[in-house]
C-alpha cells in the first residue's frame, strides 16, 4: 500500500538547477522544479521569459550549460528518452505539400513507431478526431485550426509518457478547443503527464493542476493552483446581503466595492471572515451569499510580471 | 542510422513522385536533343539553295567550278549584263558573276557576286572556297605547274609522339582525352549546383515551415541533415541515370531511323560542353581518327572515378550548402549572399579545369585535383588523360584520401551551424556568426 502510494506521488521529470546562457542573454538562469505522474502541468511566462530554451532542454533538442535533468527517476538520455515525449511547439510546422496521412506515417515513424503500429494508431486518432477523410488532403489546403488538430493528433500519437503543449488552443475555435481540452484530460487520466505552456490564464486555472511561473530566464512562482491563490489572497470577501445598510462601520473591515446588494469587503488584519457575518447579522440584515474572492491567475501573473521587469529595470539604472 | 534512412526515403519519395520530376528528367534530355537536332538539320541542309549564273567572258572558270551542298553554278554564254539582272530579278537565279573579256581576276580585279536578297555566311564561304581553288589551280597553271606536283611539294609529315617507356601517345587520344575531360569535369560541375542548391533549398523549406523544431524533438539534427543529403542524392543519382540512358536512347533511335542525318551529324561541330570543348573537339578532328582515340581511353576507370568523385563532391559540397540554407530566413536574398564563399571554390576549380584538360602535368593542375574543395572537378580533367600517367597512382589515392576528409571535415563543420541555424527564426546571420557557432563546444 505504501509502496503504491509512493508510486503515484513519484516525479516524472525533475530539473536541478538547469542554465543555459546565451551570448548576449541568460536564456535559463537556475530553474529547478518537478512534474508529478500524470498531472498537466502549466508553464508559464511573458514572451522571452525563456519557456521554450526549457521546452528545447526537456525535449532533448538543446543540452543544458549546467544543472540536470531526470526523466522518470534516472538522468535524462535524449537518444533513447525522446520516444517517450511528445512535443507540440509554438511555431507549427508540417510539410506543406506532403498528404496528412504519409506526414503523420512519416512522422510517427520518426518516433520509432514500425509501419502497421503507426497505421493503427493514425486511424484510431483519425477516426476519434473525425479526421478520417483528410487522408489525401494536403497541409496547405487545411484551415488553419484543422492543421493544428492534426498537430496534436501527430504529438500524442506514439502515446508518449510525457506530451509538451505549446500554446495548444491558439487557432481553435471554441468546439474544437474543447474537443482538444477533453483529449488532455483524457491523456491525463490514463497516465500522460502533460506540461502545458500558454500566457492564457483561464484555461491554466481550469485545465492545470500546478503551475510554474518563469520569467527572465528565472522562477517566479511554483505550487499548484490552488496554494497559490491562497498565498497571493488579499483578504477578500463579497457578501451579498437582502438589502444595504445605511452605513457600515466596523474594526474587522473596510467596503472596497458596492454594487447593488453585493459588497467587496477586505478583512481588516487580526479579525476572520467570521467577524464579517457577525456584524451583519448583529446588524439584522439578511446574508444571501458569503465567498471569499480569491485572486485570478492572471493578476498574479501581471503583478509579478510587472514587478520583476521593475528590478530588472532598476538594476540597469544602476548599472 | 535508421532515422537517416527514414529521412532519406522520405526526402528521395517526395522529390521522385512529383510531377516536376518527371517533367524535367525526362523533356530535359528531350529538349536538348531537340535543340541539338534542329542546329544539326539547319547546318546541314542550310536552308538556302544558291544559283548563280556566270557569265565568264575571260574564260577562266571554264564550267569548272561544282554545283556542291547549297551552291549551283550556272555558266551562261554571251548574256548582256542587263540580261543577267532581268533574270535574277525574275527569280530564274539568286545571282550572278560578271566577268568581262579583259578581266584580271587572277592577280587583281575582285570578283562581284551580285544578288537580288542576302546570301548567308555558310553560303558564302562555300562560294569563296570554291572560286579561291579554281584561281588557284588556274595561277599554277600558267606557272606550268600541276595539281599533283604542288600536292606532292606540300605533303605534310606527321609528327608521332611517344613517351619513354615506350607508349605511344597519339594526337588522337590527346583530342579524346580533352573532350572526355572537359566533358566529365562540367557534368561534376553542374551536379555540384544542381542537387546542392536543391539541399540548400530543402533545408530553407523545412526551416521557414518550421517543422524543423517538430522533427528535431524526434531526431538529432545531423540525422535530419545527412538523411537530407543522401535522399537528394540519390535523386541525383537516378536522375543522372536515367537521362544517360535517355541521351544514348535517343541517339540510337535516330540512327536508326535517319541513318543519313547520323552521317552528316559526324562531320559537323556538336558543342559537347562549352565553346572551348568544341574548339577542343575541332582540333581534335583534324587529326585522324577520333574514333580510335576514343578507343584508348580506359573507360571503366573514368566511370568508376566519375561515380567517386561526384558523390564525393556531392557530399562536400552539399553539407556546406546545407549549412547555408539552416541560417537563411525567409529572405532569399541572403541566400545569395551566404552562397558566394561555397560558390567561389566551384568556379574556381572550373578555370583550374580548363588548365588541366591541356596540361595535365602542371604544378596548378595537380594542386587542384589533390585539393578537395576542387579535386572533384579538376582531377576528372586529369584522369581522362590516363592513370597512372600523367596522374600517378599515388596522387589519386592522396586525391581520394583527402576528399573523404574533406567531406567528414565540411558534415562536421555544416552539422554545428545547422543544429544551431534551423531553430534560428528571425535573425539575419553572417559568416561570422555562424563560425562562432562552429567554435562553441557542443
Amino acid at each position: 500500500m505504501l509502496f503504491l502510494l509512493n508510486l503515484t506521488k513519484m516525479a516524472l521529470l525533475e530539473l536541478h538547477h538547469l542554465k543555459k546562457y546565451y551570448a548576449t542573454q541568460k536564456a535559463v538562469d537556475d530553474i529547478s522544479f518537478s512534474i508529478e505522474k500524470g498531472t498537466i502541468f502549466g508553464l508559464l511566462g511573458p514572451n522571452g521569459a525563456g519557456k521554450t530554451t526549457l521546452l528545447r532542454m526537456i525535449t532533448g533538442i538543446f543540452f543544458p550549460d549546467e544543472g540536470q535533468i531526470n526523466f522518470d527517476g534516472v538522468p535524462f538520455n535524449p537518444l533513447n528518452d525522446i520516444i517517450k515525449i511528445g512535443y507540440m511547439p509554438e511555431e507549427r510546422g508540417l510539410y506543406k505539400k506532403m498528404k496528412i496521412g504519409e506526414q503523420a506515417l512519416y512522422l510517427a515513424r520518426l518516433k520509432g513507431l514500425g509501419k502497421a503500429e503507426a497505421m493503427e494508431k493514425i486511424k484510431f486518432w483519425f477516426k476519434r478526431l473525425e479526421m478520417e477523410s483528410w487522408w489525401n488532403k494536403k497541409v496547405e489546403d487545411l484551415s488553419k485550426g484543422m492543421s493544428q488538430k492534426l498537430q496534436f493528433v501527430i504529438t500524442v500519437l506514439h502515446e508518449p509518457k510525457l506530451i509538451i503543449l505549446d500554446e495548444p488552443f491558439s487557432g481553435l475555435d471554441p468546439l474544437n478547443a474543447n474537443l482538444i481540452k477533453d483529449e488532455i484530460y483524457g491523456l491525463a487520466q490514463r497516465g500522460c503527464t502533460v506540461i502545458f505552456s500558454t500566457h492564457r490564464m483561464e484555461q491554466v486555472e481550469e485545465i492545470c493542476d500546478h503551475i510554474v511561473l518563469v520569467n527572465l530566464g528565472k522562477k517566479v512562482l511554483d505550487g499548484t493552483v490552488q496554494q497559490i491563490k491562497q498565498d497571493f489572497k488579499e483578504n477578500k470577501f463579497s457578501i451579498q446581503l437582502s438589502g444595504l445598510p445605511q452605513q457600515v462601520n466596523s474594526n474587522a473591515f473596510e467596503v472596497i466595492d458596492t454594487l447593488a446588494n453585493k459588497l467587496t469587503v477586505k478583512i481588516n488584519e487580526g479579525y476572520r471572515s467570521n467577524d464579517v457575518l457577525q456584524y451583519f447579522i448583529q446588524q439584522n440584515i439578511n446574508i444571501e451569499a458569503y465567498s471569499e474572492i480569491l485572486p485570478s491567475l492572471n493578476d498574479i501573473f501581471i503583478n509579478l510580471v510587472e514587478s520583476t521587469h521593475a528590478t530588472t529595470r532598476s538594476f540597469q539604472n544602476i548599472g | 542510422m535508421n532515422k537517416i534512412l527514414l529521412v532519406a526515403q522520405r526526402e528521395f519519395l517526395t522529390r521522385v513522385q512529383k510531377k516536376t520530376f518527371l517533367l524535367t528528367t525526362i523533356l530535359l534530355p528531350l529538349i536538348i536533343f531537340g535543340f541539338y537536332a534542329l542546329i544539326i538539320y539547319f547546318s546541314v541542309n542550310g536552308g538556302e539553295n544558291v544559283n548563280i549564273a556566270v557569265v565568264d567572258n575571260a574564260n577562266i572558270f571554264k564550267g569548272k567550278l561544282d554545283n556542291k551542298d547549297e551552291v549551283s553554278f550556272s555558266f551562261l554564254p554571251n548574256e548582256s549584263k542587263s540580261d543577267l539582272i532581268a533574270k535574277v530579278t525574275a527569280g530564274t537565279y539568286d545571282g550572278y558573276i560578271y566577268l568581262p573579256q579583259n578581266t584580271n581576276v587572277l592577280y587583281s580585279d575582285s570578283i562581284q557576286i551580285v544578288s537580288a536578297k542576302k546570301i548567308g555566311i555558310i553560303t558564302r564561304d562555300q562560294i569563296q572556297d570554291q572560286i579561291n581553288n579554281k584561281l588557284r589551280e588556274a595561277r599554277l597553271l600558267s606557272l606550268n605547274i600541276s595539281k599533283a606536283q604542288l600536292d606532292s611539294a606540300q605533303a605534310e609529315n606527321r609528327v608521332g609522339f611517344t613517351m619513354l617507356n615506350g607508349t605511344e601517345d597519339s594526337d588522337a587520344k590527346v583530342g579524346a582525352s580533352l573532350i572526355v575531360g572537359y566533358i566529365s569535369g562540367f557534368l561534376i560541375y553542374i551536379i555540384l549546383f544542381i542537387y546542392g542548391t536543391m539541399v540548400m533549398r530543402g533545408v530553407m523549406e523545412e526551416k521557414v515551415s518550421r517543422i524543423a523544431e517538430v522533427i528535431v524533438s524526434s531526431v538529432k539534427p545531423f540525422q535530419l541533415m545527412m538523411g537530407k543529403i543522401f535522399g537528394i542524392g540519390a535523386v541525383g543519382l537516378i536522375q543522372f541515370l536515367i537521362w544517360i540512358v535517355l541521351v544514348f536512347g535517343l541517339q540510337f533511335a535516330v540512327a536508326m531511323l535517319f541513318p543519313d542525318i547520323m552521317h552528316q551529324m559526324q562531320g559537323q561541330p556538336v558543342q559537347p560542353a562549352g565553346m572551348q570543348a568544341a574548339q577542343a573537339y575541332q582540333a581534335a578532328q583534324d587529326s585522324p581518327g577520333i574514333m580510335s582515340g576514343l578507343s584508348q581511353i580506359n573507360f571503366p576507370m573514368i566511370i568508376g572515378c566519375f561515380i567517386f568523385y561526384f558523390l564525393g563532391g556531392y557530399l562536400l559540397y552539399s553539407a556546406l550548402f546545407a549549412a547555408v540554407g539552416s541560417a537563411v530566413n525567409e529572405d532569399p536574398q541572403d541566400a545569395q549572399s551566404l552562397m558566394l564563399p561555397i560558390t567561389m571554390p566551384i568556379i574556381f576549380a572550373i578555370v583550374i579545369m580548363t588548365k588541366a584538360v591541356q596540361d595535365p602535368s602542371s604544378g596548378i593542375a595537380v594542386f587542384g585535383s589533390l585539393f578537395p574543395l576542387t579535386s572533384p572537378i579538376v582531377m576528372m580533367a586529369r584522369i581522362a588523360h590516363g592513370v597512372p600517367d600523367p596522374v600517378p597512382y599515388w596522387q589519386l589515392i592522396t586525391s581520394m584520401l583527402l576528399l573523404i576528409g574533406g567531406f567528414l571535415a565540411t558534415t562536421w563543420l555544416a552539422a554545428k551551424i545547422y543544429r544551431t541555424g534551423i531553430l534560428m527564426y528571425g535573425k539575419k546571420i553572417t559568416w561570422k556568426e555562424m563560425w562562432k557557432w562552429v567554435m562553441r563546444k557542443s
